[in-house]
């Protein structure tokens, strides 16, 4: 190695948006990358169409997911609209054994993992925390806390390396995030460990109304080398890049060479979520853009240039959608709120006097009105 | 097996017994490796359980702590050692909003049985930051459980079944009690005894109920035992958990002494003697002869070492409130409250 005395960054702009790894151009067109293709070699226009398929039904539940909101049946929603290929991408590299933390914004990840359409609702609607069991989809509740999960993740791999285990831990989080203590302390502790963990940076470039310079002044990709941890910045918007980079990235960390970093350049078309107007802080020209250089029909084009996508597998995609979404709006419109005495269960996995107490009395409250219950 | 121990050898041999039953149990703190920690707690278990399980972490309280978060979620029991009370403040987020709530937003689906080893509190003239007493931020947050340590044998067995206990739990170690000692019984199973929730009436009386925890405990002794001299009868009671508060054995004393004092080193306004004092207010109005009284640290930041014995409520300054919950004048008499 050269003297290192002085390390100063080569570009200035964190927001260099097409010097990226990439395998699909924006017009659909499959182009080489010597790093890349090795990873997707395997893949056959079924297994893309697969790719298709999930990324059409994440898109399609987000729609679904603003309307219930506007419609009132859900408090908020986070959209993902023009992240879907990061999310299905880098979640369908993961053996279904490897664990996942994500952040509240993965539609499609958990979409992967198995996630039921009540799934994508309750929490938002406010009906319970987290619907799913995490060990059955081997997916962690979406966390709210900006990039708590990566030390969740780190911590898991180190149980991973702990058992002999062979899986990996995975955390999702934005570019927002990558500001947290926590990222970098992950970053630190599954380095310094050599836990088999994947860091996924969805860089939509915005936190909320913040532009990803007020995050990060460098490449966000370019922060992991400087833990010891090896990345990858990767088109966030070609499904193709991303499955090939998060191969790349789990087979790193899965063969004991400690975690890898992935940075996925996308946007966040949407507001950050139904609460956010982001006419006050973007331009529409910037949205434009990014619109040709949407995922889904990028993925179309080059199936539709093999002869791989036809109107019947597009019917089939639609009515897959419906059928989803009619689910989420079923699973909406049908909740039942929890009884009331309920707000006080799980606080602790054994007995607690102070809980026990404020239950018997809650209980005791809510019985005087059993009968105006019974008259109704 | 009983044996004269120190609290800290007693810590130890707690944190040996816990590793030996339970192979998911893992150490993990900054120093505690070959070190042994900077209170030595730790000492020797490297060398006999190995460094997987032994883990010197980077210096990085957040990531201690949501690293256990993560080791918990893949079926670990970590005990983490924050290295002192003061340092606990960048861990918090982790604590209150992942460790305390992970098993309520799961709806019990996954468990967080951490123990957060916090050697704690004042009287050891150490630098700043190293002297807090943070147990009401702890006490405030629901899914935590808290519990307070002030002799041997209660570190041994309370810190075996804070690491057996299937909820986190915030151990507080007084390190002025570090060096006392006891005697320990090494055998005792955790199955048969008093369960970490329960307090316990370390010196039955009848005039004053009075209230403490950690090394507390010790100066309210010396005060029950100075108020014989002049005729008057404390009952002592050490809570040990200060969440959940054991309020049967708390409340049968104050319906029997009709009087109550509590004291602890932490500053009075929201402090756990504030929530002491509101519960028995609930539960035994009827039965108390005079407003019950708190005797804590000052509302201010710990002061320098030098002064901090005009910080931490010592045995005169329980006494003071003592003869005014019996409505005895005294000393402070006459000053406006
Ligand atoms: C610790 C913390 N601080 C602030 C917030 C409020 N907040 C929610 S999302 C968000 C922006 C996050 O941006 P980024 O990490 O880029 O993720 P994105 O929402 O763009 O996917 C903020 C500030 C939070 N949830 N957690």
């Amino acid at each position: 190695m050269t003297k290192m005395h002085t390390l100063t960054p080569s570009t200035e702009t964190s927001t260099d948006l097409d010097d990226l790894a990439r395998l699909l151009t924006p017009d659909g067109e499959r182009i080489p990358d010597r790093q890349l293709d090795p990873w997707i070699s395997d893949l056959d226009t079924d297994a893309m169409r697969g790719l298709y398929r999930d990324m059409a039904i994440a898109r399609r539940l987000d729609i679904e997911g603003v309307a219930l909101q506007r419609q009132g049946q859900l408090g908020l929603w986070a959209p993902a609209q023009g992240q879907e290929a990061v999310q299905v991408g880098t979640a369908r590299a993961c053996r279904d054994d490897d664990f996942l933390f994500p952040s509240y914004r993965e539609l499609g990840v958990q979409l992967v993992r198995g996630a039921k359409p009540a799934d994508f609702i309750l929490a938002w609607r406010g009906e319970m925390h987290s619907t799913y069991n995490p060990y059955e989809l081997s997916l962690a509740t979406p966390q709210i806390i900006i990039g708590a999960q990566a030390l969740h993740a780190a911590g898991y791999a180190m149980g991973i390396q702990r058992d002999g285990g062979d899986q990996v831990a995975v955390a999702y989080f934005g570019d927002g995030a990558t500001s947290q203590g926590d990222v970098n302390e992950a970053m630190v502790f599954s380095s310094s460990f050599q836990a088999p963990m994947v860091f996924v940076c969805s860089n939509n470039q915005w936190a909320i109304s913040e532009p990803v310079t007020v995050q990060a002044k460098f490449p966000i990709a370019g922060r992991a080398p400087g833990f010891g941890i090896p990345s990858l910045r990767v088109d966030g918007n070609d499904v193709l890049a991303c499955l090939a980079a998060m191969r790349w990235a789990t087979d790193h960390a899965r063969s004991g060479k400690g975690p890898a970093f992935i940075e996925a350049v996308t946007y966040r078309m949407g507001p950050h979520t139904t609460s956010d107007d982001p006419t006050r802080y973007r331009n529409a020209e910037q949205v434009a853009a990014w619109r040709e250089r949407d995922p889904i029909t990028r993925l179309e084009a080059h199936l539709r240039a093999q002869d791989a996508f036809d109107d019947a597998f597009a019917a089939e995609v639609e009515s897959d959608a419906d059928e989803f979404t009619a689910g989420m709006r079923a699973a909406a419109l049908g909740a039942v709120t929890r009884p009331p005495i309920e707000v006080l269960d799980d606080v602790y996995a054994e007995p607690h006097s102070g809980i026990a107490e404020q239950r018997e009395r809650f209980a005791s409250y809510l019985s005087g009105f059993a009968d105006e219950e019974a008259q109704r | 097996m009983s044996e004269l121990l120190t609290m800290g050898k007693a810590l130890n041999a707690g944190l040996r017994r816990a590793l030996a039953d339970d192979d998911k149990v893992i150490v993990m703190g900054e120093d505690i490796g070959r070190l042994g920690g900077v209170f030595r707690i730790t000492d020797g278990l490297i060398d006999e359980f190995g460094a997987p399980r032994i883990i010197d972490t980077p210096l990085a309280e957040s990531g201690i702590m949501g690293t256990a978060v993560g080791l918990a979620f893949r079926g670990f029991r970590p005990v983490v050692e924050i290295q002192f009370d003061g340092f606990v403040y960048p861990a918090f987020d982790q604590i209150v909003c992942q460790v305390a709530k992970l098993h309520y937003r799961t709806r019990g689906n996954v468990t967080m049985p951490i123990t957060v080893r916090i050697p704690w509190a004042g009287g050891v003239g150490a630098a700043e930051h190293h002297s807090e007493s943070p147990e009401a931020y702890f006490v405030h947050t629901s899914g935590l459980r808290v519990v307070a340590v002030s002799n041997p044998q209660d570190a041994y067995m309370m810190l075996r079944q804070a690491i057996a206990c299937d909820d986190p739990v915030v151990f507080f170690e007084p390190k002025r009690l570090y060096h006392t000692k006891d005697e320990v019984d090494l055998g005792a199973d955790i199955a048969d005894a008093a369960p970490m929730g329960l307090a316990r009436v370390v010196r039955a009386g009848t005039d004053v109920t009075l209230l403490a925890y950690g090394a507390q405990v010790a100066t309210a002794l010396d005060a029950a035992t100075a108020a014989d001299d002049e005729g008057t009868s404390i009952e002592v009671i050490d809570l040990r958990s200060i969440s959940p508060v054991d309020y049967p054995t708390v409340t049968a004393s104050v319906r029997k002494t009709g009087r109550v004092v509590v004291t602890h080193e932490a500053a009075r306004e929201a402090g756990v003697g504030a929530e002491l004092i509101a519960s028995i207010t609930e539960k035994c109005f009827h039965y108390l002869e005079a407003a019950p009284e708190r005797v804590t640290g000052h509302d201010i930041p710990y002061p320098p070492a030098k002064l901090e014995k005009h910080h931490l409520p010592d045995l005169d300054r329980i006494l003071d409130a003592v003869d005014r919950v019996l409505e005895r004048p005294n000393s402070l008499s006459g000053v406006e409250s």
